[in-house]
């Protein structure tokens, strides 16, 4: 019997030492190309995988408990810390469930600058996601090059909320900020010098051989076992199903940009990579509109930011220095916070890794009743079980590669 | 006479509520309203026992009998075309009827319509696992079950998924405080050091913002700085905030107020 205590590891009931071919390997959570806290429990027939056990829970900091003592607005920066990579999205997607159950219209200057942020972090994931897949499979030479494009991108994001990583820079209601004076001509500086760069990534892995016989044909999801384990984004697009939110079910202003859904039916690393390649093309597409947009806006003097709802938003600054009852109900909405009407709601919003939906339950108090975050690489690192027998031990890197997980959202 | 509060629920509670504030509701509206809606529930109705169904924020809402669970999601997705179990969760509503709320975000790709089935079961009550139809329930309601206690039949591997395999105590329920129980406190030290080392470590400190000034091992103190381990005493003298290196350090250059720039043309 073995004491669990003593600073021994506790097994659960993993015999290591076995009469049989089958050997037990123990990968993660600590292994760079773990992407975060994995840790997967292996059955190996000689290099090939009979069993995966994906084990999680190593990053759990209880954000659901936390949601339901905090008000609304104290839960925005704790959002940030769940896919991290693009920290926006997260922020995005609970502005949004919150303004679906107050029933808000945002202005339509806030919706533009949301939806700049939105696409710039989408390039920012999908950019360190570039980054680390190619470090995995040892094309240390892309890496360098996403991460220094990836800066650029944090720099801008810098310049509009003074963060580079957990941004909070997404309000209820609105955005809390207009975007600097020289934000739109670094962007577009920028934007013009991304198709060079993703051309430079394509020209070092597209027809590279190592690459190729890591991606191809390996980890190949087939439609119904994607659609089985509820997965999204990317994922789901290489495996055949043209399913985008920001297409099907399209919020902010998606449905006024025109941009298309990259999709395969391959199903495989490769499909992925191609995917998340494309997809950096229509972002900047978007980002390109988003500009115009911007401008047209600043024409028709729309300079709203927030949205006008006394009851669960805090007036404009000015109105709050200069009438008393705003600064009363900005008071109390300081202190006790906002509460939204009772009901529940599910928002889903497409994040750079997936479907990103937030369940919100409100009981008519300033604290949520339950939250439940969606994630969409909880269910990504779940099918590793399905997807990684038959594979060899070098595929499995590839595949956690290729999957984009980020266990600040698995685990939340 | 005074507003009944459920006893047993230790979540934060708002400290002011005007006595006469009604909280306003988010309309539901019938699902008669929506045409797809409403086939679907006329399908689900058919053979299932339906409680209430509604649309409320765009989706539907249906509640549904617990022992139907695995009928009415097969049906959804076979005939309906609600193809993607999204989420799967419940809601604790022990304190308030002793009664859980389990519910299902189901998404159907070809009608862009999203239902939520929901059912209530008892607190001791098992639910028929969905696993056999959707591979994404496994994991869910893994989750379920280490978050809630909530049990399954027909899971093929029941185990918590979040939480540490021995762990005491469901972290999502109403009863569950927010910085951890007794056996969350003790955890890591019995684990770690043996249950003989409780009295030399003492329990954990799980409330993030707890700060104790006279404790000079764990927590220093800005301005009145004392070695560690020292004793405290009131008249310690004040220790003036500065630079480690006076003379400054390579390559890294202090702020200087003098030379920062204010923006100023923020509110155009």
């Amino acid at each position: 019997m073995q004491q669990t205590n003593r600073l021994r590891p506790f097994f659960e009931n993993i015999t290591f030492e076995r009469d049989d071919n089958e050997l037990v390997l123990n990968f993660g959570p600590q292994h760079p190309s773990a992407h975060g806290q994995l840790r997967l429990m292996l059955h190996l027939q000689q290099e090939q995988i009979v069993k995966a056990h994906p084990d999680v829970g190593y990053l759990h900091r209880g954000m659901e408990k936390m949601a339901e003592n905090m008000i609304y607005n104290e839960f925005m920066p704790t959002t940030d810390r769940m896919d991290y990579i693009a920290s926006s999205s997260n922020n995005y997607g609970f502005a949004l469930a919150v303004e679906k159950l107050i029933g808000l219209e945002v202005p339509r200057r806030a919706k533009v600058i949301r939806m700049m942020l939105l696409e710039i972090n989408r390039l920012m994931s999908h950019l360190f996601w570039l980054a680390t897949t190619a470090l995995d499979i040892g094309a240390m030479t892309v890496f360098l090059y996403a991460f220094r494009e990836r800066e650029y991108l944090m720099d801008l994001v810098e310049d509009y909320c003074g963060a580079r990583l957990t941004h909070a820079a997404i309000r209820i209601g609105g955005v809390p900020l207009d975007i600097p004076d020289n934000f739109l001509g670094d962007l577009k500086k920028f934007l013009d010098k991304l198709p060079e760069n993703i051309k430079d990534y394509e020209d070092l892995l597209d027809q590279n051989r190592i690459w190729k016989m890591r991606m191809e044909n390996v980890g190949v999801i087939p439609t119904e076992m994607a659609l089985s384990w509820g997965c999204t984004g990317p994922m789901l697009r290489a495996s055949g199903v043209k399913w985008d939110i920001r297409k099907e079910e399209p919020y902010e202003l998606y449905d006024e940009v025109d941009f298309d859904i990259p999709w395969s039916d391959r199903g495989d690393n490769y499909a992925r990579y191609k995917i998340y390649m494309a997809e950096m093309r229509e972002s900047a597409k978007i980002l390109y509109q988003t500009i115009d947009m911007y401008n047209e806006t600043v024409k028709n003097n729309q300079t709203e930011l927030m949205a006008h709802a006394p009851q669960y938003i805090s007036a404009p600054k000015l109105d709050i220095m200069t009438q008393n009852y705003s600064l009363m109900q900005h008071f109390v909405l300081v202190t006790q916070g906002m509460r939204p009407p009772v009901g529940e709601v599910y928002a889903a919003t497409e994040s750079p890794k997936g479907e990103l939906g937030y369940f919100i339950r409100s009981e008519g108090g300033p604290y949520p009743y339950r939250l439940k975050v969606r994630a969409p690489s909880f269910w990504h690192t779940g099918i590793l079980t399905d997807l990684l027998p038959g594979h060899y031990i070098p595929d499995v890197v590839s595949i956690i590669g290729t999957t984009n997980i980020v266990f600040g959202e698995v685990d939340r | 006479m005074r507003r009944y509060t459920p006893k047993d629920d230790v979540q934060k509670k708002p400290y002011y509520t005007d006595r006469y504030w009604v909280a306003p509701q988010v309309p539901k509206y019938p699902v008669e309203e929506d045409e797809v809606f409403a086939e679907d529930l006329k399908a689900i109705k058919k053979k299932f026992k339906v409680d209430d169904a509604y649309i409320q924020v765009e989706q539907m809402v249906v509640y549904i009998r617990s022992e139907d669970n695995f009928g009415v999601l097969q049906l959804m997705r076979d005939e309906l075309g609600y193809t993607q179990l999204s989420e799967l969760s419940a809601i604790d509503r022990l304190a308030e009827r002793g009664q859980f709320e389990v519910f299902y975000q189901m998404l159907s790709m070809q009608k862009r319509k999203r239902v939520r089935v929901k059912m209530l079961i008892d607190e001791h009550e098992a639910v028929n696992s969905v696993e056999k139809l959707f591979r994404s329930a496994d994991w869910a309601e893994r989750e379920m079950y280490d978050m809630f206690g909530i049990k399954l039949n027909n899971h093929p591997f029941p185990k918590r998924i979040l939480m540490p395999d021995d762990w005491e105590g469901f972290p999502l329920r109403k009863t569950y405080p927010l910085q951890g129980d007794e056996f969350a406190a003790w955890y890591e030290v019995d684990k770690i050091f043996g249950k003989e080392a409780r009295d030399i470590i003492g329990p954990e400190l799980r409330d993030s913002a707890m700060v104790d000034r006279y404790d000079t091992k764990r927590f220093a103190r800005l301005g009145h700085e004392v070695p560690y381990g020292a004793e405290f005493k009131a008249d310690q003298p004040e220790t003036p905030l500065g630079y480690q290196e006076e003379e400054g350090v390579f390559m890294i250059e202090k702020f200087d107020e003098e030379k920062s720039v204010v923006i100023s043309d923020r509110d155009r």
